[in-house]
């Protein structure tokens, strides 16, 4: 059982690949990657005009499952992933029951193997029950499947116990995610701090509460010669750090999202709680930076922060309602139309902190289409125009601020394993 | 002319000819206040629900009044009667508020765009007494009705706001509504205490209230909370008063004709001193009285009544 893959253009960086060419596909592996390839009894698709690239991966997602099945469950999630262009997420351990033990790990996998459409790479707590103090059973959680270690929704607050994880983690060769965010400093704010919370009467969250936790925990990695890796970087000043630390050669990776890089704190001045996620969206300038650590190399990955949300539990006042946006759906046409089109990153590049960089940092199979490797493949088309229809989301949730946006290029076949999961081709 | 929205948001979507507007009206209507029969049928058969989910005995008594002389049905409507407390979302409410159908409702609520939320569910027209830490319009706009009445004009007037501004919604609504109408503001108030980015409302800041005060034609002081302090924002309201209390020697510094003005319920002692609270300069209690004129005002214009028209109805009131 094969496929043939005929006349895309491949875009491949792990390979400095650029070029169309035809793949093969056998047994869920690329066989072979040539300029013409014939293969007898192997079904042939035609995708002359589109781009192949090996496969997305969001490594920072909320498949809510178990314990929320109400806004996310790997079903659904994964289903939301293929039909953005994902073949891999990796999901965050803040569930219920908290993902601190191997068998919660065990579970999404299960639900992943019976209901899933993309992989599944359980990302497990550092500490038992998230609560910032002991840590979790990790050489069990690693062997039961999960492949990273972060509190997210939560920062490691304490500062002894993310050098023991970071210290601990080197035994399995794993990151330690952290979301920085001194909760001290940043005191129940809402909306980013500055102009625009004083504007709306809403509590700030100031950006020095994601800096001094970014500077802590880079001071950390380098003690440790631990690998930490910092999600969603919101603001100039932690990127200048990142930037600066990996220039004196700590072991520091960053990713940064979809909604950071497109919209600024403005967005939030219908207290529309769509826009309200954690980190705030910030200021132009921060935005501006963001853009520029793309640019640079600064920022490794593009992950979305998927958090999906029921819309009751959005529909309500501003700071009552819950922090996240939901991605998946979205991230690929946001990042073709507003970074790709107008040249700020190249198409290369995007595939880059979309699968090479991802599949680097986290451990997992991907991010590159040599031959061998797992036939998992995002075929985009670059000209096509996307709306943005939460409605039609596979997602089980509805929270993104992009709905009735128009964009430019977007995902139109995903194939995990050699297999179309999901597909909007004619 | 009339006002452009069917609610009163906030004063920062207003332009200063609706907020001229409002004013004017208030005005004409602050006639049937001093009658001996307090009442005109301007506002019969129309109902007004009074949705204080946060208490203020002063802003819903002053709104009730206002009601009452515009003869319209009001109905009280507060979280403790109602089924907030069993955890009712607000939209929910606000469906069931709207299929009682009244033509106002005037909402007070801690959470900043709680009206907003309102005025996007429901077909009546929303006004907002007071969203968290974000307007206050009616407040704004008794103050500049104040002004108005003391100064004859807001234009080119120097107004010192004193104390929490971080916190309050009183402060935002009247930068909004001052530098709409042209006059210089400066801010004064212990700076853990001043937001981030206010200078781009167009005021300057102070750290030394004796700065701020320095030959003002307005002094507005601020309520402060004494959570504030167990929050740390001040080491004690010993000190607070020490460094920000409007005290006798502090007005001196303003204008010889300077007014002092505070929304109220005032704390003697904390911001301001009693000798200054009741002497010659205060206005405190002017301010309640023109509050009702400012909130008749703005229920008449919302209700379609348009300017000008305000004192022929009054002069000519039914039987
Ligand atoms: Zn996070």
């Amino acid at each position: 059982m094969g496929l043939l893959l005929r006349n895309g253009r491949v875009v491949d960086p792990s390979q400095g690949l650029d070029e169309s060419l035809d793949v093969l596909i056998e047994d869920g592996k690329i066989a072979r990657l040539e300029r013409r390839l014939t293969a007898q009894g192997v079904a042939s698709i035609d995708l002359r005009g589109k781009v192949l690239a090996p496969g997305f991966i969001d490594m920072h997602a909320h498949l809510r499952e178990p314990g929320e099945e109400w806004k996310e469950t790997v079903a659904s999630g994964t289903a939301a992933a293929a039909a953005g262009g994902f073949c891999s997420v990796a999901c965050m351990p803040n569930t219920n029951p908290v993902n601190d033990e191997r068998a919660v790990t065990e579970f999404i996998l299960g639900q992943a193997r019976k209901s899933g459409r993309v992989r599944v790479y359980p990302i497990a707590a550092v500490s038992k029950g998230l609560s910032g103090e002991e840590l979790a059973e990790m050489g069990d959680l690693v062997d039961g499947g999960a492949i990273a270690v972060s509190d997210d929704g939560k920062p490691v607050a304490s500062g002894r116990l993310l050098r023991l994880a970071l210290e601990y983690a080197r035994i399995f060769g794993i990151p330690v995610i952290d979301h920085c965010e001194d909760p001290d400093l940043s005191d129940g704010g809402v909306v980013n701090e500055g102009y625009i919370s004083t504007l709306l009467g809403l509590k700030g969250w100031n950006r020095t509460a994601e800096d001094t936790i970014v500077a802590r925990d880079i001071a950390m990695a380098a003690e440790t010669a631990g690998r930490i890796h910092i999600a969603h970087v919101s603001t100039e000043g932690s990127l200048e750090l990142i930037r600066r630390a990996r220039a004196g050669g700590v072991r520091v990776s960053c990713e940064v999202t979809p909604h950071h890089l497109t919209l600024t704190e403005e967005a939030c001045l219908t207290y529309d709680t769509t826009t309200k996620m954690n980190p705030p969206l910030r200021t132009g300038a921060d935005r501006e930076a963001l853009l520029e650590g793309l640019k640079d190399g600064t920022v490794d990955v593009i992950a979305t922060d998927h958090a999906p949300h029921h819309s009751d539990e959005k529909n309500v006042e501003f700071s009552r309602a819950p922090f996240g946006v939901i991605g998946l759906e979205t991230a690929v046409s946001l990042a073709l139309d507003r970074l790709v089109r107008p040249g700020m990153i190249s198409i290369g590049r995007m595939v880059e902190l979309m699968s090479v960089n991802p599949a680097r940092i986290l451990g997992v199979p991907g991010g590159t289409l040599k031959p061998g490797a797992p036939a998992d493949i995002t075929v985009l088309d670059l000209e096509r125009e996307f709306s943005v229809e939460p409605a039609r989301f596979h997602s089980l949730s509805r929270n993104t601020p992009f709905g009735g946006w128009s964009l430019r290029g977007g995902p139109v076949a995903t194939i995990v394993a050699g297999e179309i999961v999901h597909s909007s081709l004619d | 002319m009339n006002l452009r929205s069917p609610h009163l948001l906030g004063i920062e979507p207003l332009a200063s000819e609706e907020i001229t507007l409002i004013l004017d009206t208030a005005e004409s209507l602050a006639q049937i206040s001093q009658r001996e029969i307090k009442k005109v049928p301007t506002l019969r058969g129309r109902t007004v629900v009074n949705f204080f989910v946060e208490p203020s005995t002063r802003t819903r008594s002053s709104f009730e009044i206002a009601e009452k002389r515009l003869s319209a049905d009001s109905l009280n409507f507060s979280p403790g009667a109602s089924s907030l407390v069993k955890g009712e979302t607000l939209a929910d409410t606000a469906r069931n508020l709207e299929a009682m159908a009244p033509d106002f409702i005037v909402i007070r609520h801690s959470e900043p765009g709680a009206p907003h939320m309102l005025a996007r569910i429901c077909r009546c027209s929303v006004i907002n007494a007071g969203d968290g830490a974000h307007e206050h319009p009616t407040q704004a706009l008794l103050d500049a009705y104040t002004i108005r009445q003391k100064k004859g004009r807001i234009a080119g007037l120097r107004v010192a706001i004193v104390g929490d501004i971080l916190h309050s919604r009183v402060v935002r609504s009247n930068i909004f509504l001052l530098r709409k109408m042209g006059a210089e503001v400066v801010l004064s108030g212990p700076p853990t205490l001043i937001p981030q980015g206010i200078e781009r409302l167009g005021v300057k800041v102070e750290g030394r209230i004796e700065a701020a005060l320095e030959g003002v034609d307005v002094i507005m002081m601020l309520r402060v909370q004494l959570e504030r302090q167990t929050r740390g924002y001040f080491p004690s309201l010993r000190e607070y008063f020490r460094l920000y209390g409007l005290t006798a020697p502090r007005v001196r510094l303003a204008r010889p004709d300077a007014i002092i003005m505070h929304p109220g319920p005032i704390n003697r002692g904390v911001e301001i001193d009693s000798e200054v609270a009741d002497g010659p300069w205060s206005v405190i209690l002017e301010q309640v009285t023109n509050g009702v004129a400012v909130r008749m005002a703005v229920l008449y214009l919302l209700s379609g009544g348009a300017g000008g028209g305000a004192e022929e109805e009054i002069r000519n009131p039914e039987a």
